[in-house]
């Protein structure tokens, strides 16, 4: 009975100690390993290959991959080559949850790298933090995802609340007779299209420009044909539309033509970034003059590794650069400001790197600086808005910024 | 707001004419099959990306495109139904042909991702941007176009159940498919071809679809499927002429609802399908009764 009761005891140890290892080495996933070692350090991240975000969700894919070719061509970090292990959520919340679980606890990755969209990157985010993760991440810029406020995110690219603010300060500076007297705010129910509306909204407001139409409309509508009569009816001077993809800018801008509406000033979230996706969607480059959309980034942006990567996206994926999407450039910053945080600490420990990016330092990027708030916004992210004129995408504001052009104000009609 | 609302339900009765071209060929097949064709919405989308092709590639125009694209979803139909639908046998098979029908949608998803990609893609005609003033509002083109195709589409599907032989034998084959076999009824070809026409109908419904989505991608049928389940089921299963009806109600409800409150609008159709079925179990033009006409 006695040595039972020892032999259990021991038992009861030995299964302790088992489990203390197995928890510490799940937990400790981005810091199991040496940075010494030779073993390539793993990347884990959960994109949307399939699903209504798979358009985007490839070309984080195509970004991602771009970044770790790069960087394993120029001998990897710390002399440690890149991995990248990429599962598909299939734009689902509820997957990209269970994917980061699978990558941190039983694919044992090193790091971890965002998803597409704010509505994956909150969910992912918490995963992360339960692991003691750095979460870096390119598109999840919601304050939906900062609400939580958790310590291990942080979102290369611009605020998704303050892209509109290029615009806004446009419309405020114009005199009292250009100003749009009237706006109309229909936005798409989805977290990156609803902030940036809405802060718009509020301010235009208070700038004197009176709100017509205001409503949030369900995301995923196979026909907008109603909420496009509706708006037109209120026959608003300015449309400022939440949308996130190419077909709900599309189907507001072939119902506005069906009833004979043209607004001084169109400007939506998503989807005139598109390329010729757009273009082709809204009936050619006529029907596009003078269509505007805010974004951080440009094929054309005037920084130096921001060139080198679209002529090397050219050359791995093909098309013209004109055609690289900003969803490229942001997987792409992603994976150099991990790098950076990985050679400053001399590791993938995710304590070290959360803490060296809540430090103030400025990173570089092929998006510009990179600078963290206690949020884990970046501060320093750039804000342009670009618009189409003639067949040519441009970047219009803000005024006098390097490579602004002057803008198409008011917009022209329908396929002028 | 008088304004507002007739042109909400001008707006819900033409979308309602879109959902039935979409809807027709789901409830028919589960009128003659009783099978719930969950690849529905992936063939519509199939259909648009037919109608894109050969518009891209051909430069053949939307509405003389349906001529081939028609035709070509009949067989692609036939050979479905014979590929994955009539193997299936025994007290399992209805469940078995749900499975089946979503293996079906997945291969159809993946062959027209490796094919076009995830990119969307529109389709192209002067009248998708186009309208007419009827009194005093702006009707678009494609809207009145789909509406006139439903009406046309559906009343030839009730021409050919309701006044042909080979109809006869659809409408012996829904009522028993036991007792048909007994008369020498070819219950299999019936099924078939059952089955093709429906897939047909809906080359029409994803041409309509693929010109107002404003821009699809293989993965659009998601958004769809739940709809036009809806559709049908507050339709009656098996009634095609119940479906026109019940799209119209769906697409009315939501355009009134969006004058005030958009977000809700959705929610206030399912809302309306739950009453309507508490009430009306058989939905507005239950089996039982589509199945006697």
């Amino acid at each position: 009975m006695r040595s039972y009761s020892h032999r259990s005891r021991y038992l009861a140890l030995g299964t302790c100690a088992l489990l203390v290892t197995g928890l510490t080495a799940a937990c400790g996933g981005s810091s199991g390993k040496s940075s010494g070692s030779s073993a390539p350090i793993l990347i884990g991240t959960s994109l949307s290959l399939t699903g209504d975000f798979s358009t985007d969700g490839q070309a984080f894919e195509r970004g991602y991959k771009l970044w770790e070719s790069d960087v394993n061509a120029a001998g990897g970090i710390n002399g440690r080559k890149v991995k990248l292990i990429i599962l598909n959520d299939n734009s689902s919340p509820t997957q990209v949850d269970t994917n980061y679980t699978d990558l941190i606890t039983v694919k044992h990755v090193n790091l971890t790298f965002g998803p597409f969209s704010s509505l994956l990157t909150a969910p992912a985010a918490v995963v992360a933090h339960r692991y003691g993760f750095a979460f870096i991440e390119g598109a999840g810029g919601s304050p939906l995802v900062f609400s939580e406020k958790l310590p291990n995110v942080f979102d290369v690219a611009l605020p998704v609340a303050n892209e509109l603010d290029p615009f806004v300060n446009w419309v405020k500076s114009l005199s009292a007779g250009q100003k749009p007297a009237t706006a109309a705010y229909p936005m798409a129910n989805d977290p990156f299209a609803t902030p940036q509306v809405q802060l718009a909204q509020s301010e235009l407001q208070s700038a004197g420009v009176s709100t017509v139409y205001s409503k949030i409309f369900p995301e995923e509508t196979p026909d907008y044909l109603p909420n496009a009569d509706l708006v037109a009816a209120k026959k608003p001077q300015a449309v400022i539309l939440g949308s996130t993809n190419v077909p709900t800018v599309a189907s507001f801008m072939h119902g506005f033509q069906q009833q004979h509406f043209n607004p001084k000033v169109f400007i939506a979230a998503a989807g005139p970034d598109q390329g010729q996706a757009f273009v082709s969607a809204v009936g050619g480059a006529g029907n596009a003059n003078g269509m505007m959309v805010p974004n951080a980034w440009y094929p054309g942006y005037p920084n130096a590794t921001s060139q080198k990567m679209v002529q090397e996206y050219v050359s791995k994926y093909g098309g013209s650069a004109s055609g690289v999407n900003a969803d490229v450039a942001e997987a792409y910053s992603v994976g150099e400001v991990t790098a950076q945080a990985v050679k400053a600490t001399g590791g993938t420990v995710g304590s070290k790197i959360i803490a060296y990016l809540h430090s103030g330092v400025t990173l570089s990027s092929v998006e510009g600086p990179v600078t963290f708030n206690s949020l884990g916004e970046n501060l320093k992210a750039a804000a342009f808005i670009f618009q189409w004129q003639n067949g040519k995408f441009v970047q219009v504001l803000p005024l006098g910024a390097q490579g602004s052009v002057p803008i198409i104000y008011p917009k022209p009609n329908w396929g002028g | 707001m008088g304004s507002q609302i007739a042109q909400a339900i001008a707006a819900g009765i033409l979308g309602g004419g879109v959902y039935a071209l979409m809807a027709a060929g789901l409830t028919l097949v589960f009128g003659v099959l009783d099978i719930i064709n969950v690849a529905q919405g992936i063939l519509v989308v199939l259909g648009a990306y037919l109608s894109y092709v050969l518009s891209v590639h051909l430069h053949i125009d939307l509405l003389l495109g349906l001529l081939i694209t028609v035709p070509a979803m009949f067989v692609i139909g036939v050979v479905i139904y014979w590929l994955f639908i009539r193997p299936l046998r025994g007290a399992e098979r209805t469940s078995m042909t749900l499975l089946a029908c979503f293996a079906v949608a997945l291969i159809i998803e993946g062959v027209l991702y490796r094919e076009f990609g995830s990119n969307y893609v529109s389709l192209k005609a002067s009248y998708i941007s186009s309208s007419v003033h009827v009194l005093g509002f702006y009707l678009p083109d494609i809207y009145l176009i789909g509406f006139a195709l439903a009406v046309v589409a559906i009343g030839a599907l009730y021409l050919v159940l309701y006044r042909t032989t080979f109809g006869r034998t659809i409408r012996a084959t829904m009522q028993n498919q036991t007792a048909a076999r007994l008369i020498g009824i070819d219950v299999n070809r019936v099924a078939a071809l059952t089955f093709g026409i429906g897939t047909a109908v809906t080359a029409i419904g994803g041409m309509v679809y693929g010109a107002i989505s404003g821009g699809f991608t293989p993965n659009s049928g998601y958004d769809l499927i739940s709809r036009l389940l809806a559709i049908v089921i507050l339709a009656g299963m098996g009634s095609i002429g119940g479906a026109l009806v019940a799209a119209v109600f769906m697409t009315t409800a939501e355009a009134l609802v969006d004058i005030w409150q958009p977000d809700w609008s959705v929610a206030v159709f399912y809302l309306a399908l739950v009453i309507i079925l508490t009430i009306r179990p058989t939905g507005l033009f239950g089996r039982r009764a589509a199945r006697a006409q």
